[in-house]
């Protein structure tokens, strides 16, 4: 439930959200060179299909948000990538709306931009051995701070939201563990069969 | 673009079929009215303005003769967000008292601040869907670039788009490969460790067909642009759906000025 709709917000929240995202838009897509767009398009459009893969969850199942290996592997790209499928995701399955796009997808990009900051920073420490935990952090971090992202959106809107984000928020535990697991596994997977594409977020920064 | 686009049956991102009357109309127009039509509802105050928004949508549903079933699947991915807020905000806003469970009260306030959410919820979502969602995803991302949208993102859209069919049919081979080896997806260990290794083998594979879509590219000569292949048309049909929209919203937003609460408790 990553996805805030239509109609919750107050407008100066869903301003705020539209502004800061349209900031970090222009920034990264200032950094997306002709070279470097066909890679961001297959990686953006494989990230969204294997959000739609449901993963069974006790009696329930969900959907990986995959915004923290996103920043691992598109590193700023992460952020034209996430608008591109949060509209899709609203023109087409109705999840969202026009305005609160902005809000939802700064409160999967700024995730998913920390991710890419914090792998940046470990990098020169970082083993082989360690790469798994380094999925396995991105994955808890990218589904944890979405989760607070939105309670937070949620609780600026007025005072009787509060409850209902607390709610919220309990409903991403589950959901970070299965996805720093799945995380773990995809980041071994890559470092033995495509370590390059590890180092791939890493170049837009330097 | 008034020509329908056929589509391959199986495939992610399925536009819906609409009425032939909303097919007619500039990809543009659609674009604008849904976005104008969020703007308004948006910004309603009042249950009785949000109640009749609601009202303008249910309407354009029935008149776009949607697939019902395509149309319930939307509408069940609301549901979640929703009941967390009908079930708490009757209990979080304060006000004259509705009905009392045990020692939370629910006052009528909140219980119309949920409905009101419900209202705008669903009324923006039929729009966006019938308007936005009845194109093809090409067309969608055509018409956002004649918008105004940044070329360098609308390239991107649309050759995430294409690239969307090309690996969910990949990721529907290898699953199909997961089922004949009698992989069934539990709530184990086994089955995050195989999710995590086919999500790895599509970006492994996607990763190569990066390469061949840059060299593909570089053949046809790409330098920052693409040709648009679409040629709107934006005619005199269009502009009087225009203005008949622009007048249904300017009556919600008067509605919403001048709705009379009293009545509208009487009505309820």
């Amino acid at each position: 439930m990553a996805h805030i709709p239509e109609g919750v917000l107050s407008a100066p929240v869903l301003s705020a959200g539209a502004l800061i995202t349209t900031a970090l838009l222009t920034v990264a897509l200032r950094r997306l060179d002709d070279v470097a767009l066909p890679r961001a398009a297959v990686l953006a459009s494989a990230l969204f299909v294997a959000s739609l893969i449901s993963v069974p969850l006790g009696p329930t199942s969900v959907h990986l948000l995959l915004n923290g290996l996103m920043g691992l592997l598109l590193g700023w790209t992460a952020v034209p990538a996430i608008v591109v499928a949060l509209a899709l995701q609203a023109a087409f399955f109705g999840f969202g709306g026009p305005l609160v796009l902005g809000v939802n997808a700064l409160n999967l990009a700024l995730p998913a931009l920390m991710c890419a900051g914090g792998v940046r920073l470990v990098r020169p420490y970082l083993r082989p051995a360690h790469w798994p935990i380094v999925g396995f952090s991105a994955g808890v971090l990218g589904v944890m701070l979405t989760g607070v992202l939105v309670a937070a959106t949620l609780a600026a809107s007025g005072e009787p939201f509060r409850p209902a984000a607390q709610v919220l928020l309990l409903t991403y535990p589950p959901l970070a563990l299965v996805e720093g697991l799945i995380t773990a596994t995809i980041i071994g997977f890559l470092q033995r069969v495509a370590p390059d594409m590890l180092a791939l977020g890493q170049m837009r920064h330097d | 673009m008034t020509t329908t686009v056929p589509t391959p049956p199986a495939t992610p991102l399925p536009p819906l079929r609409g009425a032939d009357w909303l097919l007619a109309h500039d990809p543009r127009l659609r674009l604008l009215a849904a976005g104008l039509f969020a703007l308004v509802v948006v910004s309603l105050n009042q249950l009785s303005s949000s109640g009749a928004a609601l009202a303008l949508a249910l309407g354009l549903t029935v008149a776009a003769r949607l697939d019902a079933r395509a149309l319930a699947r939307r509408l069940l991915a609301l549901t979640g967000f929703l009941l967390i807020m009908l079930l708490t905000l009757p209990f979080t806003t304060p006000g004259t008292s509705w009905f009392t469970l045990g020692s939370l009260s629910a006052s009528t306030a909140g219980r119309d601040l949920a409905l009101l959410i419900l209202c705008k919820a669903t009324a923006v979502m039929l729009t966006l869907t019938i308007l936005v969602g009845t194109l093809d995803p090409l067309a969608f991302a055509q018409a956002l670039g004649r918008l105004g949208v940044p070329h360098r993102l609308t390239q991107l859209l649309l050759l995430t788009i294409r690239q969307i069919h090309l690996i969910d049919a990949e990721s529907i081979r290898l699953r199909q490969a997961l089922r004949a080896r009698a992989f069934v997806p539990r709530t184990d260990w086994q089955t995050w460790r195989t999710y995590g290794w086919l999500i790895g083998m599509l970006l492994v594979r996607s990763f190569a067909r990066a390469e061949r879509l840059l060299e593909a590219m570089r053949c046809r000569g790409f330098r920052g642009r693409f040709y648009r292949l679409d040629t709107p048309t934006w005619r005199t049909a269009d502009s009087l759906a225009a203005l008949g929209w622009l007048l249904l919203l300017g009556g919600l937003l008067w509605f919403d000025q001048h709705a009379d609460v009293q009545a509208l408790g009487a009505m309820l």
